[in-house]
């Protein structure tokens, strides 16, 4: 018997007080809720940061209180939230948390209490991040990639309790993700109800659980490189500190390689850019197959791009280390291997195009959020392929160009589908639309904004525009023209940076006043719409787990009555309704 | 038995891959603990890895000669200067313990709880041991001025990956004991007479890949 089964035997105990509810709750859905709350709220602090920032370039001086330190400081915590405690915390932690129990039909994670814990981690993670602002010295101003020596070395704001701070609370986030990482692949191996078979399961599934693979492999690295810098900075020991003049001072460091620390990082840092891009392929996919009322295109190809692309992402990392110095034959393996990767990219675009393609679409806020994605993503990708070649990537490297690159491939892009999925699977969590008129303002607001944001971006990077510098004016070579376009990017990045209140209003006010959802609002195909209660209730199948006929993409099947097949519907009707043997066991499923 | 997917009965790798593709689950009748432990352990794989090439480029790195570690870990022993002699008699009590985990799995499914829980706790007690020589020679080198950030027979950075290296494998050997000395209770207290044995297992496969991490240590850090 398989140990799925042996838990659906189990009663099961469903928490009364409000405290074991609500807040120490070990129910995937509330966890869920919990981290994407969490994540949504430091997402927040990241967006004011980075208006703070674009405040500078755009009027330079014009806020007393951001100096350059201020500015690094910004800078470091806008990248690094926005990249690990919001997007990696609310595709694994969030939609992972939600999602894989539901759409594989099982009761809830393995191993509920770790998932819980897996929570407070997270939690413990952003409060040590937030405590950073306010210890002496204030947060590091290393930049997200937070390269040694200059992020330990003095000169470089928060060298004194801010990377400490920062190092720590990677480390317990790291910690927090491997705890909530282990439940969700064990949950997808191990854990599927009846007639759930690895090829039935929809993509958005297929998305987090190879994207949870990579964060169980690529956080050690990030683990490790941690770890050797706290050492560095608090014990004194080389392995990344060169031996350096500081400030007109000997440093005490000998015979570290700051190479080492940028591979281990890089080693962790690519397979992230899938960590997150990953999830947000397989729900987008999910969006688009449902909102267009057609079957995924090529959903086998879908499932082994995946794979393929989390495969790859491990052998791409040097990438990054272009301008860092390497042997030129390195170079050659790294751009080769960067540029294979857009195969399975890019076959993953023509299939949501091909699956647009004479569809039913119907332009619901998730689907434009989808079609908005495809369109960023298309951009992002494409650019990738610039920086991806070493002769392109060095006079690129650095400047705004990148900055625009891989803010639309995987900051907009995924934040696209962060949206999409959001008012895609609110009914199912609240039990209440979102307002429709409120989410197409965000959208076109969102949408547009962002294009207008980081599209002219590319235009100052091929100016040569350097990146990461906290005032522009004095540099000669940049053209009057680079300046007006960046005033025109602060006021558009305040003004669309703003217009997301639109979407916390729209998710609270809709809380109380939205319009009943029902079950099944989308008309959609796969588990989670099946539940007995929306929203589903502790154990999501409080009586007999569902069974499972059918992929999740039998959308307008031809000679069925409805334009969808929910994959609980038997294939012979005759077995409409399905016998139970005395073990609680579906009729036929195996003992 | 039937099945609701075809594959089942198909042979060779279709077969193959058509289990690992049915329904419920991909390695049947594996535990969902048992999966997350191997699962958890290959993420760990990681991180010693990073640990362990982090310590050969450093070593590449280092400007000062690289210490002999076969003196350095040299004792004079009944009138007679052996090398390396501490860390075999550690290794040698770590592989040992891996045996008796191994018999205790063994008697654990045998639901023999008493010798079960006997070898856990003579597993937990070399670990112990493990450690506590471990940090007998901690402390001979802290008295021979090695540091963390200094070293007195050459490159600063051994001292750093020794004391990071092995502490961090020491750490785990200990939790390792203390996860032992928990379930060889567990078992001994009948916690498990319905859940079934497979606890045991688990933990051995935690103890053996701590073992198996400390042959590499052993030979990358030792031997090199």
């Amino acid at each position: 018997m398989a140990y799925a089964e042996d838990a659906e035997l189990e009663e099961l105990h469903e928490p009364h007080s409000f405290w074991t509810k609500y807040i120490w709750s070990q129910d995937h859905k509330v966890i869920a809720i919990q981290y994407s709350l969490t994540a949504i709220f430091v997402g927040l602090i990241a967006l004011v940061l980075s208006g703070l920032m674009r405040m500078q370039i755009g009027f330079p001086g014009s806020l007393e209180t951001v100096d350059p330190t201020a500015y690094y400081q910004y800078m470091t915590m806008h990248g690094m939230i926005m990249v690990i405690y919001l997007l990696t915390a609310l595709f694994l932690g969030g939609f992972g948390n939600y999602l894989i129990p539901l759409m594989v039909g099982a009761r809830d994670m393995v191993f509920p209490f770790v998932n819980m814990l897996s929570y407070w981690a997270y939690l413990l993670s952003v409060i040590i991040l937030l405590a950073s602002f306010f210890v002496p010295g204030g947060a590091t101003g290393a930049g997200w990639t937070l390269y040694p020596p200059q992020a330990i070395t003095p000169g470089t704001p928060g060298t004194d309790w801010g990377i400490v701070l920062m190092l720590v609370s990677l480390a317990v986030f790291i910690v927090a993700a491997t705890m909530g990482g282990l439940n969700y692949v064990t949950t997808v191996l191990q854990a599927r109800t009846h007639g759930m078979t690895l090829f039935r399961m929809p993509l958005s599934v297929w998305g987090i659980f190879v994207a949870t693979i990579l964060a169980l492999l690529a956080f050690p690295a990030l683990f490790v490189s941690a770890v050797m810098m706290l050492f560095d900075k608090l014990l004194g020991t080389s392995f990344f500190m060169p031996e350096m003049m500081s400030l007109g001072q000997q440093l005490d460091h000998k015979g570290g390689s700051p190479i080492l620390f940028q591979h281990l990082f890089w080693f962790f840092g690519h397979p992230e850019v899938y960590i997150v891009a990953l999830p947000a392929f397989g729900l987008v996919s999910d969006l688009i197959s449902t909102h267009s009322r057609k079957n995924i295109f090529g959903y086998r190809m879908m499932v082994w791009a995946i794979v393929a692309i989390g495969g790859l992402s491990f052998i791409v990392w040097a990438h990054h280390m272009y301008v860092s110095g390497m042997n030129p034959y390195f170079g050659f393996f790294f751009a080769t291997t960067t540029l294979i990767i857009a195969v399975p990219t890019a076959l993953k675009v023509y299939n949501w195009l091909l699956t647009l393609w004479r569809g039913d679409i119907h332009m619901t806020v998730p689907m434009l959020f989808s079609l908005a994605f495809i369109m960023t993503f298309l951009v992002g990708g494409l650019t990738g392929l610039f920086l991806g070649n070493v002769i392109v990537d060095i006079p690129l490297s650095d400047t705004y160009f990148v900055v625009a690159h891989f803010h639309m491939v995987m900051g907009v892009a995924p934040i696209l589908v962060v949206f999409g999925a959001i008012y895609h699977w609110y009914p199912k969590i609240t039990g209440r639309m979102m307002n429709d008129t409120i989410g197409k303002w965000h959208f076109w607001i969102t949408f547009i904004g962002t294009y207008l944001i980081y599209f002219p971006m590319h235009y100052l990077g091929i100016q040569g525009m350097p990146r990461r510098y906290f005032s522009y004016e004095e540099i000669e070579f940049i053209p009057q023209s680079a300046h007006d376009l960046n005033t025109f990017i602060t006021v558009t990045a305040i003004f669309v940076g703003v217009a997301q209140l639109l979407f916390v209003f729209n998710m609270f006010h809709s809380l109380f006043y939205g319009r009943e959802a029902g079950p099944n609002p989308w008309r959609a195909t796969s588990l989670e719409w099946q539940t007995p209660q929306t929203p589903p209730v502790h154990g999501n199948w409080p009586q007999k787990l569902p069974v499972v006929y059918r992929w999740a993409y039998d959308y307008s099947v031809p000679g069925m009555e409805e334009d969808y097949t929910p994959q609980t519907v038997p294939d012979d009707p005759a077995h409409e309704s399905i016998q139970h043997d005395e073990a609680g066991n579906p009729d036929g499923a195996p003992a | 038995m039937s099945s609701d997917t075809t594959a089942a009965s198909q042979k060779g790798f279709a077969g193959l891959a058509g289990d690992w593709a049915s329904d419920k689950d991909a390695f049947k009748g594996v535990p969902w603990g048992k999966a997350m432990m191997w699962i958890f352990l290959l993420s760990d794989t990681f991180i010693f890895s990073c640990f362990l090439i982090g310590y050969m480029t450093v070593r590449m790195s280092a400007t000062d000669p690289w210490p002999n570690t076969s003196e350095v870990f040299a004792l004079e022993m009944f009138g007679h200067h052996i090398p390396l002699v501490l860390i075999a008699i550690m290794t040698f009590i770590l592989i040992t313990s891996s045996g008796t985990m191994a018999l205790a799995v063994n008697y654990g499914y045998r639901r023999d709880k008493k010798r079960a829980a006997i070898l856990m706790l003579i597993t937990a007690l070399f670990g112990a041991s493990f450690v506590g020589m471990q940090a007998f020679e901690w402390t001979k080198l802290i008295e021979e001025g090695v540091r963390p950030w200094a070293n007195p027979m050459g490159a600063a950075q051994f001292g750093s990956c020794f004391f990071m290296i092995t502490g961090f494998h020491g750490l785990h050997v200990s939790i390792g004991v203390i996860y032992l000395l928990i379930v060889a209770i567990k078992v001994l207290k009948g916690h498990y007479d319905k859940k079934g044995y497979e606890i045991v297992e688990i933990t051995g496969l935690y103890w053996h890949f701590v073992d198996l991490v400390w042959v590499f240590i052993f030979a990358f850090f030792y031997l090199w």
